[in-house]
């Protein structure tokens, strides 16, 4: 077998543990050399969950966590828990709904809680419409799977209509 | 614009020209942006993904004054063709490797790629050869702008764009720039120059983005904060450090000449020599290899092999590529030999083979 970086036969097979997945790697004794005395990269930045659960430690005592942690957004359904788990949010009021915990992890990551660049330029519509068919979208596909269509076409028709006052 | 034909051209990032083009290969700047009445990816039903993308679809079409964009269905695209998109760059290895309803949007010259259901519900791209960050802000701005105009984004008063992951919030915008650095590599400096740029709130990053390896000495440098500071403050920030990490590669690169460092012509003609003559040849090597000889090339070293060669074989001799110009599926150990083959046919005599080359443009 030959060294993956130069030509000449490779001696040192390196199994690299440090991504995702395990990596083989197959170097001659030189280039194996450099591989495993190069300075540790400074690597990535640190995991956007590995910050969440870091700020955590500090603020929370377990039972308030294990609170924390059952709080449930009323629009779109997501837990605290797996926010940050997956550190992705499911929604835009989630922004509103987790500010206490969200407000210490951004300035945490960006130095700041505060926008300062462009903005849309057409006003923002009413932002309660856009939570409440998010909200109402969940909903309808809740009935659909309890095969309650009766309610299922009201909701419907609800989203229907507060799109078309959006969309004439 | 058809998968099939895209072979036939460079794309944007390997195109080879704009300023400082021997070390700056590209610029490219993203923005996340949400609709406002759908949840965030991970909380949308499959109703929910599929309604996103046939509004906007809709609302995109060419025909409403938008950008003339051409839509694939990445759900609907053969593993081969998700991963020639991802090796032009044109969407992310997230989106090719995801579920469920998703698209990408292109623009004939590849350099606006709008891909929709990736970890937010748009994210839009532009990439210009080169190094030119401010006319790449410009054209993203008023894309940016077109879309704004016929959806409604999740916006937020004070927070600004709302984004599914909260390190990207405020702007949505990554600006990055990706350098060819081997010189650097050679003179053991780049680890030094990456701690000074993180130092000052800098990323960098491989060829593929977050996570991924370096290939051929291509490093990405991009913004880390997007909350706080302006767009045009996050180009200024990326957009001047840019210049002294060229100035360290040219340094490096005039240091080994100077010093007519003998394992420089060595990895050099080496790389040719074996570029040219390999019966069969990894991916990984090629690249290493394929680096090597561009910087030859730009350093006189090599005078016989034209730029535009080596970019193109830079893409078209990555796994997907290779497999879509040979016409059919290989195995790695086919591919392997097709590559040695495809490398030979092209590096042999530029006289006689150039000018021949599939896709030459």
């Amino acid at each position: 077998m030959k060294c993956q970086k130069c030509d000449k036969p490779a001696t040192f097979h390196i199994t690299d543990l440090t991504g995702d997945q395990p990596q083989s790697i197959h170097l001659c004794p030189e280039c194996a050399k450099g591989f495993l005395q190069q300075e540790e990269p400074a690597g990535p930045p640190p995991k956007i969950t590995g910050v969440i659960s870091k700020q955590l430690k500090i603020g929370e005592t377990a039972r308030d966590l294990a609170e924390l942690d059952e709080r449930q957004c009323p629009v779109c359904g997501i837990l605290f828990y797996e926010f940050r788990q997956s550190g992705r949010l499911g929604c835009p009021n989630d922004y509103e709904f987790f500010a206490e915990e969200l407000d210490p992890l951004l300035n945490n990551v960006h130095g700041s809680t505060r926008h300062s660049g462009k903005r849309p330029v057409r006003g923002s519509d009413d932002t309660r419409d856009h939570l409440e068919l998010i909200k109402l979208r969940r909903d309808m596909k809740e009935a659909v799977d309890q095969e309650q269509y009766e309610l299922a076409s009201e909701l419907r028709d609800r989203i229907k209509q507060i799109e078309g006052d959006r969309f004439p | 614009m058809i998968l099939d034909d895209m072979t036939d051209r460079c794309g944007e990032w390997l195109r080879g020209n704009g300023p400082e083009s021997d070390i700056v290969m590209s610029s490219r700047i993203r923005l996340a942006r949400n609709l406002a009445d759908y949840p965030f990816i991970r909380q949308c039903n499959d109703f929910d993904r599929a309604n996103i993308e046939t509004l906007l679809r809709e609302r995109f079409s060419a025909d409403s004054g938008f950008v003339d964009l051409t839509f694939i269905d990445v759900a609907d695209l053969e593993p081969v063709d998700r991963q020639m998109l991802v090796e032009r760059q044109l969407i992310s290895r997230e989106l090719a490797d995801s579920q469920g309803a998703r698209a990408v949007a292109i623009d004939h010259q590849e350099q606006i790629s709008l891909m929709i259901n990736e970890e937010d519900h748009i994210r839009l791209q532009v990439i210009k050869s080169g190094l030119d960050l401010q006319k790449t802000w410009e054209a993203i701005s008023e894309v940016d702008n077109l879309i704004e105009s016929r959806v409604n984004y999740a916006f937020h008063p004070e927070l600004g764009y709302l984004t599914a992951c909260p390190t990207n919030v405020g702007t949505g915008m990554r600006v990055s720039v990706m350098l060819h650095l081997p010189a650097l590599v050679i003179a053991r400096q780049i680890e030094k120059v990456f701690n000074s740029l993180q130092k000052i709130g800098l990323a960098v990053r491989g060829l593929h983005g977050e996570g991924s390896q370096s290939t051929g000495d291509f490093y990405q440098i991009s913004n880390q904060v997007t909350l706080g500071k302006s767009e045009e403050e996050l180009v200024e920030h990326v957009g001047s450090i840019v210049p002294t990490v060229i100035n360290y590669e040219r340094k490096a690169r005039d240091v080994l000449i100077r010093d007519g460092n003998h394992d420089l012509f060595d990895q050099v003609s080496r790389a040719i020599g074996t570029l040219q003559n390999a019966q069969q040849i990894s991916s990984d090597e090629t690249m290493h290899l394929l680096s090597k000889v561009r910087m030859g090339i730009n350093l006189g070293l090599i005078g016989d092999v034209e730029m535009r060669v080596i970019n193109k074989l830079f893409i078209n001799t990555q796994p997907a590529h290779l497999q879509k110009l040979s016409g059919g599926q290989l195995d790695q150990a086919h591919r392997n030999r097709e590559r040695a083959n495809y490398l030979h046919l092209h590096l042999k005599r530029q006289d006689a083979g150039s000018d021949t080359l599939p896709g030459n443009n």
